[in-house]
């Protein structure tokens, strides 16, 4: 448990953007994972993508590292975002393309 | 493991009394809804805290007997 949470928060410190997802940027398993990655090639941004499928400790840990049942879940330096609703939420309000320019500068 | 629609609304609306719930069941397989949750208890707090009041009010459905909810939160006009 206790290693997962380092090895998450290993993950989200060493990369800006990045989405814990079912599945790959190319090939996602699930419809909520692919709508996130879409949101996110739209916003132009370059990521980091984690399969929770091949890793299950992640998969477990996640939900615990931020207390969020679901996945797809983001995070910008080192933050949590949200899941694919609210992703969607902040691309429509252009909040989520402000918040990559600003910490990101993408 | 499906869940009835009408027992979700139960269960959000035991932890927020005041919320409007609208249900759509996207998939028609009582596993795949849409909802869109409006109370006044989510004002003043950010979409990842509103989300996490309904997943609350859900206990640890989300993610087990409740596979996909695709959630829409709002503060009352």
């Amino acid at each position: 448990m206790s290693d997962a949470n380092e090895r998450i928060s290993k993950i989200v410190n060493e990369n800006e953007v990045v989405l814990f997802m079912k599945g790959t940027p190319l090939f996602p398993q699930c419809g909520f994972s692919s709508r996130a990655v879409a949101i996110l090639e739209h916003c132009g941004t370059n990521f980091e993508s984690v399969d929770v499928l091949q890793d299950a400790e992640v998969r477990q840990g996640i939900k615990a590292f931020s207390d969020w049942p679901t996945i797809p879940q983001l995070y910008v330096k080192g933050e949590f975002v949200g899941g694919s609703d609210i992703m969607m939420e902040m691309y429509e309000a252009g909040e989520l393309q402000q918040l990559l320019a600003d910490k990101v500068g993408s | 493991m499906a869940m009835p629609a009408a027992e979700i609304e139960a269960l959000i609306k035991a932890a927020l009394p005041d919320a409007s719930v609208e249900i759509r069941d996207l998939a028609g397989d009582g596993d795949h809804y849409q909802a869109v949750v409006t109370s006044s208890a989510f004002a003043g707090k950010s979409r990842v805290q509103q989300h996490k009041l309904v997943y609350e009010a859900l206990g640890n459905r989300m993610g087990g007997a409740l596979h996909a909810l695709q959630l829409t939160t709002a503060v009352p006009n």
